[in-house]
C-alpha cells in the first residue's frame, strides 16, 4: 500500500535536502526491509520457481518437480489469454466507473463541506462505513438484491428497460458493478486527501483571470488533485485486476465472467496444477506492473516521488 | 534435497527419529550457507514442500499416554443439541475417558486437501487425528500413502458396515478408511413452479421453461455422473475417457446455451431459495433440511436413469499419534443405536447395519426414510462413481473446470 504515499500533500511542501543517511536511518529501515524480504521477496522467488516446474515422473495428482519448464508460460497464455484480456477490461471499466462516481463525491466532501467540519466528518464516515461489514457479506447481499426475483431486476423490467428474460447476476455488468462498489472507497479517500488541501484562493485567482467554471476546474482543480486521482486509480485497478470474489460463481459472476484470479484459484485448488497457476500469477503481476510503471512515469508526477 | 538412505539408519525408532532430525537440521544449515540469504531459505522451503516420490512414515502411536484426539468434519454433520453440544460425543468421552476436540474444519474436499498436503507429504501432524473426507479424495490419499492402516481388531463393531460399502475399489478390505455418512445426488425442483416434477436429466436440460433456471453441482463426480448415467454409461464400471468427454460436452453445451444458470458447491441452496434456480442437481440430505427451514417447497428424487452414491469416510492421517484413540471412536460410532441417533439428526445415509432397527425403536419418524436407510430398491437406483486413475483424475478435472471457467 505504498501508493497512499502519493496522496499526501508532499506536492505542496517545500522540497527538502536529502538528509544524511546515518546508522539510525538504516536501523529504522530494517524492519520494513525485513518485512519486504520475508513476505514479498521470498514468496516471489518461490512463486517463480514453482512456475517453472514440470510434472514429476511417475508422480501422482498435483506432484511436480523443479525444472526449467518455460512452456508453462506459453501454455497458460494460450489457454487463458481471454481471461487475461477480460480481467484487464473489467478492472479498467471498474476504475473508470469508480473515478466518475468517486471524484464528485470526494469533491463534495472535501470542498463543498469544508465549512461544516461535522458534516464532513460524517460524510467521510459514511464512505468508510461499509468496511465495518465483511467484504464477502456485502457482495453476497448484492447478489440477493440483483437476483432474478430481486427488486432491481423487477423494477427494470417493469419500466421496460430490460426485456422479460433478462437477468443481472452472472453478467459482465454485475461483476463490474461489484468491483466498482467494493473498491470505491479506495478511490474516494486519496482524492479527498488531495482535494482537502486544495487552496480555494487559486480558484478565485483563476476566476479573476476570466476562466469559466469548466476551465478553472480542468486547469486548476484537476491538476492539483492529480496525485489523488493517480493513487486512487492504482488502488482500484490493482486489486480489481486480481480479484476473484466478485467474478466467482458463488458471488456475482457466471460461467462467462471468470477472471484471471478465478483461473488461478481453480488451477491451485481444483486441478492441483501449481506450476501453471504460478505462471499465470507471474504474468498477471508483470501485466499490472507495466501500465503502473508507465502511468507513474508519464503522467505529471515528478513532484510526487 | 536428497533424503538419507533408509538402509543407513538405525532400527530403533527413537534413535532413528533423532538421527533423521539431526540430519535434516545440518542439511538445511548447509544449504543456507551455500546459497546465502533469503533466496536459499525460500528455496529450502519450496524444496521441502515439493517432496520426492518417497512415502512418509506413520507417526508413533501415543494413545496410551495421551487420551485425546482431534476430529475434523464438515458443518452440520453430527447430532447437536440446543446448547451446541454433541450428545453422542459427550457420552463417548464419559465412557472412554478420551477427550475429543470436534472441529468443523472441512467445507470443501479440495481446499482442505490443499491446506494439509504439504504436511502430509512430510509425514507431519495436520492438526487432526481423524478427518472425514469424500471417498474419491480418500482414494487419492491412500494411493499416495498419506493414511495410516487401521487395526480392525480394535474396531469389532465395524462388522456392522453395510455390505454395499464393503467393496470399495480403492480399499477392498476397509483397512484404511471407514464410512461416516453418505448421500445421493439427484434432482430437486420447486414444487410450485414445476408441479409435474422432473424425472430425468434430459428433462432438466430440455425443458424450455427452465431456460437459465437450472443449477448443477460443482462436484464433478455428481454432475457428470448423472449425465453419464443418463447416457447409459455405468459410472461404477470401466468407462472410457471418451464417455466422460461425451458427458462433459453435454454439460458444456448446456452451460454455453444458458440452460444451466449456476454451477456451485453447497451454496446452491441459496439459489433455490431466492428462485434464481427452479431445479437443480443436488444432494439428498440438503433438501430435507431446506424444506424444514424454508417451508415445504421442494422435492428431491433420484432420476430414472440413476443417481450417484457418495460417502464421506474416516481416515487417520499419517502424522497422527492417536491411532488407537481414533479406532475406539470409530468403533463407538458403529454401534447401531449411536449411528441411528446421528442419522436422525443429519438426514444422510448411515453406513451402519442395524441402525434402522435401532431407529424404529428410538426415532420412528425417520426409520422408514429411504434417503437415510436406503432399501434394496433405492440402492438399485444409485451408483458409486468409480475411482479414477491418476491420469484420469487430472485430465477429467481439467475438462470439467474448463467449462466452469468458460475456457
Amino acid at each position: 500500500m505504498a501508493f497512499t504515499a502519493f496522496a499526501s500533500d508532499t506536492a505542496l511542501a517545500p522540497q527538502q535536502e536529502p538528509t544524511k543517511r546515518g546508522r539510525v536511518a538504516l536501523l529504522l529501515l530494517l524492519p520494513g526491509l525485513a518485512y519486504l524480504a520475508v513476505f514479498f521477496l521470498a514468496p516471489l522467488i518461490s512463486l517463480i520457481l514453482t512456475s517453472l516446474q514440470r510434472p514429476a515422473e511417475f508422480g501422482d495428482f498435483g506432484q511436480y518437480e523443479y525444472a526449467f519448464n518455460v512452456d508453462n508460460y506459453a501454455d497458460v497464455f494460450g489457454a487463458y489469454g481471454g481471461h487475461i484480456v477480460r480481467s484487464i477490461a473489467y478492472s479498467s471499466a471498474a476504475t473508470v466507473a469508480a473515478l466518475l462516481l468517486g471524484y464528485p463525491l470526494a469533491y463534495f466532501i472535501a470542498v463543498t463541506l469544508r465549512r461544516w467540519p461535522v458534516w464532513q466528518g460524517l460524510a467521510l464516515t459514511l464512505v468508510i462505513a461499509p468496511f465495518f461489514i465483511s467484504f464477502l457479506l456485502r457482495t453476497l447481499a448484492w447478489k440477493q438484491i440483483l437476483s432474478d426475483e430481486g427488486p432491481v431486476l423487477g423494477f427494470l423490467q417493469l419500466v421496460q428497460v430490460l426485456p422479460d428474460g433478462a437477468r443481472l447476476t452472472g453478467t459482465d455488468f454485475s461483476v463490474i458493478f461489484g468491483l466498482t462498489y467494493n473498491f470505491l472507497p479506495f478511490m474516494v479517500l486519496p482524492i479527498y486527501a488531495s482535494l482537502a488541501s486544495l487552496d480555494l484562493r487559486l480558484l478565485e485567482a483563476s476566476r479573476d483571470l476570466y476562466a469559466n467554471a469548466w476551465s478553472s476546474f480542468w486547469r486548476v482543480t484537476v491538476p492539483l488533485s492529480l496525485p489523488g486521482i493517480i493513487s486512487g486509480s492504482l488502488l482500484v485497478l490493482i486489486p480489481a485486476a486480481g480479484d476473484y470474489v466478485n467474478a466467482s460463481l458463488d458471488f456475482l459472476g457466471g460461467t462467462g465472467t471468470a477472471m484471471v484470479g478465478n483461473v488461478i484459484e481453480t488451477l491451485f485448488i481444483e486441478t492441483g496444477n501449481y506450476p501453471e497457476a504460478s505462471a499465470l500469477s507471474v504474468i498477471l503481476m508483470a501485466l499490472i506492473l507495466v501500465p503502473v510503471a508507465f502511468y507513474v512515469l508519464f503522467t505529471r508526477t515528478e513532484d510526487l516521488i | 534435497m536428497t533424503r538419507p538412505q533408509p538402509g543407513s539408519l538405525p532400527t530403533d525408532p527413537l534413535i532413528r527419529q533423532l538421527v533423521l532430525q539431526a540430519r535434516r537440521a545440518t542439511m538445511s544449515r548447509r544449504n543456507l550457507l551455500q546459497f546465502g540469504g533469503l533466496g536459499a531459505a525460500s528455496l529450502a522451503l519450496a524444496a521441502c514442500s515439493s517432496g520426492g516420490g518417497e512415502r512418509p512414515q506413520a507417526a508413533e502411536d501415543r494413545s496410551e499416554s495421551d487420551k485425546s484426539l482431534i476430529w475434523a468434519n464438515w458443518p452440520l454433520y453430527i447430532d447437536e443439541d440446543d446448547e451446541g453440544n454433541y450428545p453422542t460425543l459427550v457420552r463417548f468421552q464419559e465412557e472412554t475417558g478420551i477427550e475429543v476436540e470436534y472441529r468443523v474444519d472441512v467445507d470443501d474436499n479440495n481446499s482442505y486437501y490443499g491446506r494439509v498436503r504439504d504436511q502430509l507429504q512430510l509425514g507431519q501432524d495436520i492438526g487432526a487425528d481423524t478427518v472425514c473426507l469424500t471417498e474419491w479424495i480418500v482414494a487419492r490419499m491412500i494411493r499416495q500413502g498419506y493414511v495410516q492402516e487401521f487395526d480392525r481388531s480394535n474396531m469389532p463393531n465395524t462388522e456392522n458396515l453395510l455390505p454395499i460399502l464393503n467393496q470399495a475399489d480403492f480399499d477392498p478390505d476397509r483397512t484404511f478408511s471407514m464410512p461416516w455418512q453418505g448421500g445421493f445426488a439427484g434432482i430437486a425442483w420447486n414444487k410450485e413452479a414445476l408441479p409435474n416434477g422432473i424425472r430425468s436429466v434430459t428433462e432438466l436440460f430440455e425443458n424450455p421453461d427452465l431456460m437459465g433456471r437450472v443449477g448443477v453441482l460443482s462436484e464433478m463426480r455428481d454432475t457428470i455422473g448423472l449425465i453419464m448415467l443418463e447416457q447409459g454409461v455405468d459410472i461404477s464400471g470401466d468407462f472410457s475417457a471418451e464417455e466422460f468427454t461425451a458427458a462433459n460436452d453435454v454439460f458444456r453445451e448446456q452451460v454455453e446455451r444458458g440452460q444451466i444458470r449456476n454451477v456451485k458447491g453447497n451454496s446452491y441452496i441459496e439459489d433455490l431459495q431466492n428462485e434464481d434456480t427452479l431445479a437443480a442437481i443436488c444432494w439428498s440430505g440438503d433438501i430435507a433440511a431446506l424444506n424444514l427451514e424454508a417451508g415445504d417447497r421442494w422435492e428431491f428424487a433420484i432420476p430414472e436413469a440413476g443417481g450417484t452414491f457418495w460417502n464421506d469416510s474416516f481416515i487417520i492421517p499419517i502424522g497422527s499419534t492417536k491411532k488407537t484413540n481414533v479406532e475406539t471412536l470409530i468403533d463407538y460410532y458403529y454401534r447401531p443405536e449411536v449411528a441411528a441417533e446421528v442419522a436422525a439428526w443429519v438426514n444422510y445415509v448411515t453406513p451402519v447395519e442395524g441402525a434402522q432397527e435401532a431407529a424404529r425403536e428410538l426415532f420412528p419418524d425417520i426409520a422408514e426414510d429411504t434417503n437415510i436407510f436406503p432399501d434394496e430398491e433405492k440402492l438399485s437406483q444409485v451408483h458409486v462413481f468409480r475411482t479414477l486413475t491418476n491420469e484420469e483424475e487430472s485430465e477429467f478435472a481439467e475438462q470439467f473446470q474448463s467449462v466452469l471457467l468458460g475456457a
